[in-house]
């Protein structure tokens, strides 16, 4: 079983946070941040298994990382899960991450591949990217990885397939930035005076007339 | 003006996603708390919209917040109202943040059980995957409980995308519901055979995952899992099948003498290193368990080793670590293969990395030897010099005490040259580790009787150096070993060299500086030197000198007595007094010496951890029972207002309850264990029954292992410990030499120095022999100690609950809980409604039949659960080739079969099992309900119930034909091919105005001959139907079971009754004489509806038609079984061919095997190969092409009538299409 997937920069700042387990808001932040000055101090030209787990699990848990330029993918896995087999689904995984945000905007890519198989990330776009409207993206795309803690598919065509299949179906429908803007030009028409009324009738069914062909 | 700035504001507010928020945040960086709060109450604004798309992007930000640490939970209720969303887009979003936030405390929780239920049944398999996979991160027991069954059903979901999913979920669900696992465990385990890797992998995962737990309940899945791993190419199946396999080997020897081959095989070809590494792992564990006698052990050894050399060899640092992992587990059982690349794991404790020298420590652990323990330690204590960094060094440290100490000493020697390497140790400055080091002190101080004297010297220098002094200002721990230096030598005192020495250094002003507790054991020792001294003066008749001492007592304790720590303190002031007594008593030249050592008389002796554990409890004494009756009990409360006048009489009510209410006492017992269970900081008591020994007191009893070897050693002055390493060489070749010359003298005679354990003994172990005579004095234990060590198993362990065993038939309790009513829409196809009605009503025989059938159940029952263990152990026992797995032949009951016929067995299990549980409680529930029919809500579901219908309605097997032909990528379909139709085996049979008869007949390859012919039986009327009786015609080639005793013409009574509206499923039994051809059996059903104006006789009469078809038993075959049948040429051959079909050919197929019981051999494009088997072991196969418009069947049976009509029945189905 997988117990967290963590995503972080080289600063510590958190890009995916995925625990498999209940842990409160704060225990999460603090397992970030150890795991994060755990990975720090190692070079990378030494070996990506730690036996840190005291933080999530017993001694059955290790933490098996790899550090991609600016970026840290940590997976706290258990005795159940081959140490070699979790990197190279790491690698799947930052592959599939790669590709999709390749296919999806060709404006910058997150990763790109050079000759010597390593991974560099443009940092500019990086942040742009990465941080914003991709932050669920990438969520959506480890869900066809791993799920609930057990790796769901290997195949990064598969996942590729699967995601773009959803990503068409939500651009069928408008997507979530077209909705809120269409929404928010809504409400603008929306004749003023009406709100304030309304809200100080305390009537909480309030139907605005113009919304209901975007819901 | 106002609305203005209203109108401003909900622009703002409106105007940011996502991308805003984050980039907002970057550019608040100094006050970003603020900034966020700010959002926070955006947010709230936005989610009191009623807009969902702005309630979805709030809470897309929130999602975005709570990886930041916020806690969004305050949110849960708009979370769900957003999953809730029609929109793909908003349910995405809205499941990804229920995935992140949810949990088992969050309470609005339970509001979701039918959105889940709708979602998971939704059209859009995106729907239901985003469905599932949310759910896997915050399911609930309650969420597990409810939606098992509607998992269970998307197992066999047409697209392996949802199969995949619901696979994985199960575990989820397993660990939450706990019951669930036996009923949807026939049905996972049919998916490892999947045809879609993803979902056997899926279903591997499950699998692995529940046996690492408990690996007994899967040893009889090892023949399929065996399978898998000799045929599947999927790299990441066979990490998890051959780590499973790990896990089972130690419990089945056999398992593992079968593994090794086909993993060495792996071994040598493969060219992932992940699967080399896990094959590898395996390996050692078959090696582990198997305990010797296999002729290629060694070899096998041999390549182990030598493959993880490569691996530590190699310049990546992933490979060496986990080379060295495994060769730590290798170690364990063979050490000598391990101990010969001592060199290569020696270089890597110089490695860079600190992860790989750890694992080379571990790994030294168990290499060192008599011989090399010194060797390695010195190696070792070079690098606590140099190591930098506290964590390490502390590591090396334990790892030294850890290696020395192993197994009760059992490696060192020399115990002079173990006290000089932990006093070595204590120079290390800001170790945290100061009382390991203390602990090993005390050790072997007390248990080494020989080594005492040199110990004192060595600790009385410890005493007296500074530099432990100075350090303990620092905070750290190695000031602990004051603790043990001081104990010792108050103890011994009797072996210090100058005592009066010693004295002073312990009375030293700034021993005040140190811990409390180290303070107080100076104090305390200081009376037993102080003792030794008086005696040593009065004994040489040095009065002066005694009362200089008692002075110099009296002067230095004061500082003790003023220090802040309590128990220093009290000791101090009562020693302080107890010096002044005797300075006293010394004034009047009274001997004291005497007394005074009389206060430490006698030799503390070691004692174990564990022994005030293994205390037995003695007989007659009643742990649990209350010293003191608790007051707030309410029965003893009624008596209490009486009692405050009389207080004699008091007692006796209070005692009488105890004594004559045992039940209250029970059960008072049983709250009370209740609370103590909760309790940490109870110690439990065991619970086994106490055995007595023979109990002698005295110090005679404690067991003394002891070894009388040659001359000790005495090294005066401070040791270093490197001059041991020089003397123990000389002294060993020494004895050397003494042994060969005593060996020409006497060969062949017992060997020199008795173990001291049971450790296994390495040839270069017996040659060397320990430099002192030790005796190492074993620790004490209470006498008749407890022999059984307790198994501390934490009862708390989510896993435990799913130690279940699996290959039991389901028990009538057990099936999954069914959502009963769905909320109501039109039903489109009353038909198919009945027919789950049917089965949840099905069977309520009356008690005599279902007692006579239970019983032969049962023995069904047993009859298969022994085959079962008999087909592993069959499995086990034989050495088939290799490489390819065994491969069914369905002419012969082959052991090849078993792993089939064994999950055929079970599946029928299930099934009947399924029936028979579901009258009583649901039907009795039923009888009450409206007698409208049921209504369903989606379309979606219509496709979905069917097949689970099928599965349940089909004949014996058909579930396992249900898994066979999924292997195919006919019934599932690949992902652009259209969902089946829905389709029912049951067909009309007869029907008037009281009641609709819809019939099913199902061949059983288990009873000869015979089948089943399960009929529904729908009341239409608003009578109550009642007296059923079933007659049938018996042909010459048909006839039908009766109950024993009554003739052919009596009918057989249907055990229950209809209220109106409702159905029920009763079954007949009939035996069929020749089954090449068709049958047709005239019947009547009679019964007596009774309802408000009074009861009516009616019949209504039918006619039973047995088709060839359902004479089949859809049986699994494999394409080589198939081949070799149609090689055989004893099969004759005849084909029909049907034209104007417009049906696609999956849903051609499908037909066929659901309407015909045939199974899908092996398709390609438009052509497949099917087979079937009929109840009397005729083999039919056919081959099926469709053409343009057309589709022709050609057919092979070894009867040719019955293949005939075969194919006449099928042309008339397929006609239809």
């Amino acid at each position: 079983m997988i117990q967290a997937i963590l995503v972080f920069n080289n600063h510590g700042k958190p890009r995916l946070v995925r625990f498999y387990q209940r842990f409160p808001e704060e225990i999460q932040q603090q397992i970030v941040r150890e795991t994060f000055h755990l990975v720090l101090k190692r070079d990378d030209n030494i070996c990506n298994f730690l036996e840190g787990g005291s933080l999530i699990g017993g001694s059955d848990y290790k933490l098996i990382y790899r550090h991609y330029a600016t970026l840290y993918f940590v997976f706290c896995v258990d005795s159940s899960e081959s140490e070699l087999g979790i990197l190279d689904l790491i690698q799947v995984f930052v592959e599939t991450l790669d590709k999709c945000f390749e296919n999806v905007c060709e404006l910058d890519l997150i990763f790109h591949m050079d000759k010597c198989n390593c991974w560099v990330i443009d940092e500019a776009s990086r942040r742009k990217k990465w941080e914003a409207q991709r932050h669920q993206q990438v969520h959506y795309i480890l869900q066809e990885v791993v799920m609930g803690g057990m790796v769901l598919e290997t195949n990064m065509n598969e996942i590729v397939a699967q995601i773009e299949a959803q990503n068409r179906l939500e651009k069928s429908e408008g997507g979530l930035s077209a909705a809120p803007a269409r929404a928010v030009s809504a409400v603008k028409n929306i004749n003023l005076p009406e709100i304030p009324r309304n809200i100080n009738i305390g009537d909480l069914n309030i139907k605005v007339p113009n919304l209901s062909q975007f819901v | 003006m106002a609305l203005k700035m209203v109108k401003g504001s909900i622009d703002r507010m409106f105007d940011k996603n996502l991308q805003d928020l984050v980039r907002g945040i970057r550019n608040h960086k100094e006050d970003e708390a603020k900034y966020i709060s700010q959002c926070i109450d955006e947010i709230k604004q936005e989610l009191k919209q009623d807009n969902i798309a702005v309630k979805a992007n709030a809470v897309c930000k929130l999602t975005y917040l709570q990886m930041l640490g916020y806690d969004i939970s305050w949110a849960a209720f708009n979370i769900i109202e957003v999953m809730s969303a029609s929109k793909f887009t908003f349910k995405r979003i809205g499941y990804l943040a229920a995935s992140q936030s949810f949990h088992e405390g969050t309470d609005v929780i339970m509001l979701t059980t039918n959105q889940i239920r709708k979602d998971l049944s939704s059209p859009s398999q995106y729907d239901t995957g985003v469905a599932l996979t949310g759910l896997s991160c915050f399911v609930t027991p309650d969420l597990a409980r409810d939606l098992a069954n509607d998992i269970m059903t998307l197992m066999s979901h047409t697209k392996p995308y949802i199969r995949k999913k619901a696979v994985l979920i199960m575990y989820k669900v397993f660990l939450k519901y706990p019951e669930s696992l036996r009923p949807a465990f026939p049905r996972l385990k049919e998916k490892l055979e999947d045809p879609d890797p993803g979902v056997q992998s899926a279903a591997v995962n499950v699998i692995c995952e529940l046996a690492r737990r408990n690996p007994k309940n899967y040893l009889s899945l090892a023949p399929l899992f065996f399978k898998l791993m000799t045929s599947s190419t999927n790299n990441w199946v066979l990490i998890k099948i051959i780590k499973l396999f790990g896990a089972l080997t130690p419990l089945e020897p056999r398992l593992g003498k079968k593994l090794i081959e086909p993993l060495t095989n792996l071994i040598h070809s493969t060219s992932a290193m992940s699967l080399l590494y896990e094959c590898v792992n395996t390996v050692i564990a078959v090696l582990i368990s198997l305990s010797s006698g296999m002729p290629n052990h060694s070899a096998s050894i041999q390549l182990c080793v030598q493959k993880l050399r490569i691996l530590i060899e190699d310049s990546d640092q992933n490979l060496k670590y986990l080379g060295l992992l495994a060769m730590s587990k290798i170690l364990k059982t063979h050490p000598k293969s391990v101990q010969s690349h001592k060199d290569l794991i020696l270089q890597c404790l110089d490695d860079k990395d600190e992860s790989i020298r750890l694992r080379a420590l571990d790994l030294l652990y168990g290499m060192v030897s008599k011989k090399n323990l010194m060797e390695i330690v010195k190696k070792l204590m070079t690098h606590v010099d140099k190591a930098e960094g506290t964590t390490y060094r502390d590591e090396l440290l334990t790892k030294i005490i850890d290696i020395c100490s192993q197994s009760n000493y059992q490696y060192i020697t020399n115990f002079e040259w173990y006290i000089s390497i932990l006093v070595e140790l204590t120079r290390l400055e800001g170790t945290r580790h100061g009382h390991l080091i203390a602990a090993q002190m005390l050790d072997v101080a007390i248990r080494v009787k020989a080594i005492r004297k040199f110990a004192v010297s060595q600790m009385s220098s410890l005493l007296d150096s500074a530099h432990l002094l100075a350090s303990s200002t620092q905070r750290n721990g190695i000031c602990e070993v004051l603790y043990a230096a001081a104990w010792i030598c108050g103890e011994f005192s009797e072996h210090l060299q100058e005592p009066h020495h010693t004295l002073e250094a312990m009375l030293r002003p700034k021993v005040t500086t140190l811990p409390g507790h180290i303070q107080a054991v100076y104090v305390q020792n200081v009376v037993k030197l102080y003792a030794s001294i008086l005696q040593q003066k009065e004994q040489a008749g040095e009065a002066e000198g005694a009362q200089a001492v008692t002075q110099l007592m009296v002067d230095r304790l004061p500082q003790f007595v003023q220090s802040a720590d309590l128990e220093v303190q009290e000791r101090a002031s009562c020693i302080l007094q107890l010096v002044k007594h005797i300075q006293k008593l010394q004034a009047k030249d009274v001997p004291v010496a005497e007394e005074v050592s009389a206060l430490f008389a006698g030799e503390l002796n070691p004692v174990a951890p564990k022994a005030q554990k293994k205390v037995p409890v003695p007989e007659g004494l009643d742990l649990d029972a209350w010293i003191n009756e608790p007051l707030s009990d309410s029965e003893s409360e009624d008596e209490r207002p009486r009692a405050v006048f009389h207080e004699e009489e008091q007692r006796r009510p209070k005692h009488r309850p105890s004594e004559a209410d045992e039940e209250e006492l029970a059960r008072r017992r049983e709250a009370r264990k209740q609370e103590q269970a909760n309790n940490p900081f109870y110690i439990k008591s065991s619970p086994s029954p106490q055995k007595r020994y023979q109990d002698t007191p005295g110090v005679e009893h404690i067991p003394v292992v002891q070894i009388d070897l040659s001359v000790p050693l005495k090294v005066p002055g401070l040791p270093m410990s490197d001059q041991y390493v020089k003397l123990e060489e000389e002294r060993r070749h020494q004895q050397k030499l003494e042994k060969d010359k005593r060996r020409k003298k006497r060969k062949e005679k017992e060997k020199k120095g008795k173990r001291r354990h049971g450790s296994l003994p390495t040839e270069s172990d017996e040659d060397i022999a320990p430099a002192q005579q030790v005796d190492i004095v074993t620790e004490e234990m209470p006498e008749n100690a407890l022999p059984s060590d307790e198994d501390d198993k934490d009862p708390n362990d989510p896993y435990r609950a799913l130690d279940i065993d699996l290959d039991k038939p389901l028990a009538d309790s057990e099936k999954l809980p069914i959502q009963k009513h769905r909320n109501a829409e039109t039903s489109k196809s009353p038909e198919k409604e009945d027919v789950p009605v049917a089965e949840k009503k099905s069977k309520k025989p009356k008690k005599k039949e279902k007692k006579h059938k239970e019983k032969g159940r049962d023995k069904e029952k047993k009859k298969e659960k022994e085959k079962k263990a008999a087909d592993l152990d069959f499995w086990l026992s034989t050495t088939p080739p290799p490489a390819p797995a065994p491969a069914p032949v369905p002419s012969t009951e082959e052991a090849g079969v078993n792993p089939v016929t064994a999950s055929k067995d079970e599946c029928e299990d299930t099934k009947t099992e399924a029936q028979g549980e579901e009258d009583g409680a649901e039907g009795q529930e039923q009888d009450k309900k409206s007698p409208k029919p049921r209504k369903k809500k989606h379309k979606k579901e219509k496709e979905e119930r069917p097949k689970g219908k099928k599965s349940k309605k089909q004949p014996p097997g058909s579930e396992e034909a249900a898994g066979e032909a999924a292997r195919e990528p006919v019934q599932n379909g690949a992902p652009e091919e259209e969902p089946l139709p829905p389709e029912s085996s049951y067909s009309l049979l007869a029907e008037n105005s009281y009641i609709k008869m819809t019939c099913d007949v199902r061949g059983s390859l288990q009873e000869d001959s015979q089948v089943t012919v399960a009929i529904v039986l729908e009341n239409r009327s608003n009578s109550v139907l009642k007296g059923m009786e079933l007659s049938v015609l018996d042909s010459l080639n048909a006839r039908m079971a009766r109950p024993q005793g009554s003739s052919v013409h009596d009918g057989v009574p249907v055990p229950f009754q209809l209220p109106p509206g409702v159905s029920n499923e009763a079954q007949f039994v009939f035996t069929i004489q020749s089954v090449v051809t068709a049958q047709k059996l005239k019947g009547t059903l009679s019964f007596i509806a009774k309802n408000d104006e009074g009861a009516t006789q009616e019949k209504l009469d039918f006619r039973l038609h047995f088709s060839c078809s359902s004479y089949l038993v859809t049986t699994p075959c494999y394409s080589d079984a198939f081949a070799k049948l149609l090689e055989s040429g004893d099969l004759s051959m005849s084909s029909v061919k049907v034209d104007g079909i417009q049906l696609s050919f999956q849903n051609l197929l499908a037909k066929i095997c659901f309407h015909h019981h045939f199974s899908v051999v092996e398709r390609v494009d438009s052509c497949a190969s099917m087979y079937s088997r009929s109840i009397q072991g005729h083999h039919v196969c056919l081959l099926v092409k469709k053409g343009e418009n057309s589709v022709s069947v050609d057919g092979k049976c070894s009867d040719p009538t019955l293949l005939s009509n075969l194919l006449e029945e099928m042309k008339a189905t397929l006609a239809k299409c």
